[in-house]
């Protein structure tokens, strides 16, 4: 097991070398495919979002694809068709590119709500069901979606409930100054992509999620989570407080993170570095009709003492 | 080590706090309007309004000193108007002035707060003017919606139901502590802390003087003067005769009271026809008790005067209860001083000559005074008397223009005109002022006399007999006496709506209405110290003086408290172990100057610790680490031991290296 640990830093370290000066986005990333929850990059084009789905798939081995949201995209077009074999006289099931290890689903709020659920419910049932037959998904199956802020023009945002869906939230930014000029003066990044050697095995990948949803969480943790959990439904700013599936995603999550950092034990740091992108999503502002801001999340945090 | 205390910042107030608080203000402001001055009232209504425009335009407040100039101007205006700024009226008038003026200081959260307090203050006030059941529903609306400006201010944007919801159950839960204080604080008789001079004020009644219109002109006044309980059927109404002050003394113009110095009281023979009855006076300022006559048994604060009358120690200024028994059939002051019978013969030395000759034909004509009343009765029921609200002036002459000329005139007229005519005839006789009859309200069986009730009648006194009741009007105008005034007063006249309602279920309505407010007044308004003793006995707490009662409020509400402490201790979690040894950690590194925030785990604390003391970084660092292994890992292997030993190494006081 400490190989793989160490494997998993170095996983870290190289995908560092790729995205520059965006560890705790990467660390995030990382968590949610040890805690089998999907991943919502909301940013700007061209901030490297494909970037980082295209280097954790390439650094843990993994298969990768990448879906292209569009307005006239189909959902047989995420899942795939049968089509007419002369050669055998039968239908012959085509998968799409869903089936695939690292599903990158790009600008996911451009296409119709339609084809959008079709995606999120692969997403929630890790298998997909085309011409009354049920498929199931490769497994690790890891779909980090990409969407442009909803103020953009022709975007369809996606309903609270398909974003229940998504275990983390996350916003890349912009890069700072040094990371940018390095980035400028490094080579080209799809080249150095082509290059980067993976650092762990697909099967490596199951016996890592197994360990981390094994690490220690007390009962005094539980408290916590439970008193954070309690302020979101307590705050008059929110339309609802998170749920309890929310509560789960966000001990799985801070096992997870608890994990990278090689502890046994979850701490309540590992709650608070998670929590952001855990809850941010599932809450509604009650003014402004937007998401919980890093303000609101952390007035809630400073809000919640540690049992 | 020197810390710097942070300024304290100004909380920002929320944009749509603002039409809350302006509605505070108004809420609690308004009703003051009716006795405040009208400049005051329109200045007020200006600033709030001006408040809102601003609002409304998301301009600027106005300067502080422009604001300090209106209240020193407003002050001094205020102090010219009342020539003092301390009493009931001046007092009202600057919290009033304060609520209109704060609003356009409005700033931060603190002003809002010290807004709605001020709300809740002037509130308080409105008591002093009305303790009626309207202003008491009007105020719990307006507590209800300064508690929701205060859940508003504090509780960020909520749904108006869910606020007003909040705040109507706070204020139900402290509906509990509020009648248990009304029912078991001491009630102490009087005001607790003496109300100025100027709050009586205002109270109507009858006047100690009669002259030609004193009693008419209260007739128009339809408020209540007294109600009255009886024990068993009420009298007939033609012995409801409220004895209110007597006068002996006419200077050619008015009736009042003799000064005749000491008098002994008057000597009762009672005959029988006895009737008890409990009276609910309302606050009028004088000392009269309106007894029935004639009064046998009265209250411990009053006595029975030379002239019949139940009078009080002091000035009726509360609304209060009184228990009387009186004898409708009696002999009183059979043996009268000659002082009073000197006085209640005496006339001025000229005037009224048609009238003194009138009086002394009678006087030669009849040998007894018997004669000389039924003579002058005869007269008015005779010749063509009017009994009439609106009589003509009467000039230097009164009696004679009243009896030879216009023959128009009031009660006060008649018993005046007749007193007059005794007295010349020889006959000793007095005026008396009250109130006749009453109406009897069929829903909770009280007597209500009102103002327009208010009636003068005469007295004159036979030897043998004593003083004898003669009302000069009921031989004008009986219905007058038998079935109230509404139906001796011809239609075109005006009177208190209540006195002539034709409306059969209006008058329902209103008998109900006085109902109400009569049980509202026994209950809540006049629980006074018997009604205290009578609940309290009740509760099987005899026998308990206002001492008493203290000690045990104090009692019960140390035994309320010491149990709230107690439940709260008990609920306050048991600190383990791991708990104690950190909480020492963290107090002795917050010596050292970093103090933990609430919320902060413990290895992001050392890594600060790290940061600001990095002499204490490895301390610091061991500590939380054996903390979050004992705290939150498997199995702490000593970690409790590590933690302690941690702290130990901690340096007590920080210096600077």
């Amino acid at each position: 097991m400490s190989d793989l640990r160490t494997a998993l830093a170095n996983t870290i370290a190289a995908a560092g070398k790729i995205i520059l000066g965006k560890e705790p986005q990467i660390r995030l990333a990382l968590a949610c495919l040890l805690a089998r929850g999907h991943l919502l990059i909301e940013d700007l084009p061209g901030v490297g979002k494909t970037t980082l789905a295209h280097a954790l798939a390439q650094l843990l081995g993994l298969e990768f694809s990448r879906i292209q949201f569009t307005s006239d995209l189909l959902p047989a077009d995420i899942i795939g068709v049968s089509i007419y074999d002369r050669e055998r006289a039968g239908f012959r099931f085509l998968p799409g590119p869903v089936f695939a290890h690292v599903v990158l689903a790009d600008e996911i709020n451009r296409a119709t709500p339609k084809t959008q659920s079709a995606l999120l419910e692969a997403m929630e049932e890790r298998q997909v069901t085309a011409e009354g037959e049920t498929r199931r998904l490769p497994d690790p199956f890891f779909v980090i979606a990409t969407q442009n802020p909803s103020h953009q023009i022709g975007t369809f945002a996606l309903p609270e409930s398909q974003l229940d869906r998504f275990l983390m939230r996350i916003e890349l930014g912009y890069p700072d100054r040094d990371a940018e000029r390095s980035l400028l003066a490094g080579g080209n990044t799809r080249e150095l992509l082509g290059r980067l050697q993976p650092t762990l095995s697909p099967a490596d990948l199951q016996p890592l999620q197994q360990a981390a949803a094994k690490v220690h969480v007390a009962p005094a943790l539980v408290d916590y989570v439970q008193a954070l959990v309690g302020n979101t439904r307590l705050d008059p700013a929110f339309v609802h407080g998170l749920s309890p599936r929310a509560a789960l995603a966000l001990l799985a999550a801070a096992r997870a993170w608890a994990f990278i950092d090689r502890r046994e034990m979850v701490l309540p740091e590992d709650v608070q570095a998670v929590f952001p992108a855990v809850a941010a999503h599932r809450l509604n502002r009650v003014q402004g009709n937007g998401h919980a801001s890093a303000d609101d999340i952390g007035a809630i945090v400073r809000r919640t003492p540690l049992p | 080590m020197r810390r710097t205390r942070p300024k304290p910042a100004v909380e920002p107030l929320e944009r749509a706090c603002v039409p809350w608080l302006l509605a505070c203000a108004v809420a609690t402001g308004a009703p003051h309007v009716e006795h405040l001055p009208l400049w005051l009232s329109a200045l007020a209504a200006a600033t709030v309004g001006l408040r809102a425009w601003l609002w409304f335009r998301e301009r600027p407040l106005p300067p502080r000193w422009q604001l300090a100039l209106l209240v020193v101007a407003a002050t001094i205006g205020i102090y010219f108007q009342y020539r003092t700024l301390f009493g009931r009226d001046a007092g009202v008038a600057l919290l009033v002035l304060f609520m209109a003026l704060k609003p356009l200081e409005m700033h931060g959260r603190r002003d809002a707060v010290v807004l709605v307090m001020l709300g809740f203050f002037l509130l308080l006030t409105h008591y002093f003017y009305s303790q009626s059941i309207p202003t008491g529903l009007w105020l719990v609306t307006a507590a209800t919606l300064e508690t929701a400006t205060l859940i508003r201010i504090f509780g960020g944007h909520q749904p108006l139901p869910s606020i007003v919801r909040y705040a109507g159950l706070l204020l139900l839960q402290a509906a509990p502590f509020m009648l248990v204080l009304f029912l078991l604080f001491p009630r102490i008789t009087g005001p607790l802390w003496g109300l100025p001079q100027d709050a009586y004020g205002g109270t109507s009644g009858l006047p100690d003087t009669i002259a030609p219109g004193t009693i008419s002109n209260l007739v128009p006044n339809g408020s209540i003067a007294f109600r009255v309980r009886f024990e068993g059927a009420p009298p007939d109404n033609t012995n409801l005769y409220w004895r209110g002050p007597v006068m002996d003394e006419f200077d050619g113009q008015r009736w009042r009271p003799a000064q005749l110095g000491r008098l002994d009281p008057a000597t009762i023979e009672a005959r029988g026809g006895t009737v008890t009855y409990e009276t609910t006076m309302e606050p009028h300022n004088q000392r009269w008790l309106l007894a029935l006559d004639a009064p046998q048994a009265i209250p411990e604060q009053a006595f029975v005067s030379a002239r019949l009358q139940a009078v009080a120690f002091e000035p009726v200024r509360l609304r209060s209860r009184y228990t009387f028994a009186s004898s409708l059939d009696y002999r009183a002051g059979l043996s009268e001083s000659r002082a009073l019978l000197n006085a209640s013969l005496h006339l001025p030395s000229q005037g009224n000559p048609r009238a003194r000759a009138l009086a002394a034909s009678w006087k030669v004509r009849h040998a007894d005074a018997q004669g000389i009343v039924a003579e002058a009765l005869q007269m008015f029921s005779r010749e063509q008397f009017t009994y009439t609200l609106q009589p003509p002036l009467l000039g230097d002459d009164p009696v004679d223009a009243f009896l030879f000329e216009t023959k128009q005139g009031f009660c006060e007229h008649y018993a005046s005109a007749f007193v007059f005519l005794m007295r010349a005839a020889g006959v000793p006789a007095r005026v008396v002022a009250g109130y006749q009859g009453g109406e009897l309200n069929p829903v909770d069986g009280y007597l209500v006399v009102r103002q327009s009730d208010a009636h003068a009648w005469a007295e004159i006194w036979r030897d043998g007999y004593g003083w004898q009741r003669v009302d000069p009007t009921a031989a004008t105008a009986p219905s007058r006496i038998e079935r109230g005034i509404a139906s001796a007063l011809p239609e075109s006249e005006a009177l208190p709506v209540m006195a002539r309602l034709k409306l059969d279920w209006l008058r329902q309505l209103s008998y109900r209405w006085d109902a109400v407010n009569n049980t509202w007044n026994q209950w809540v308004l006049g629980y006074n110290p018997e009604r205290q003793r009578e609940v309290l006995s009740r509760l099987g707490l005899e026998d308990i003086d206002w001492r008493g009662m203290t000690a045990l409020l104090a009692v019960l509400c140390a035994a309320a408290l010491l149990g709230i402490t107690l439940w709260t201790l008990s609920q306050r979690p048991r600190l383990d172990p791991v708990q104690r040894a950190w909480s020492r950690f963290c107090a002795r590194a917050a010596r050292l100057g970093v103090r933990r925030h609430p919320w902060e785990g413990p290895l992001d604390y050392a890594n600060r610790i790290a940061a600001l003391r990095p002499e204490l970084g490895e301390i610091a660092a061991t500590a939380a680490t054996a903390y979050a292994e004992a705290r939150y890992g498997g199995q702490g292997n000593n970690a409790v031991e590590r933690l302690r030993a941690a702290t130990r190494k901690l340096p007590y006081q920080w210096r600077p290296a």
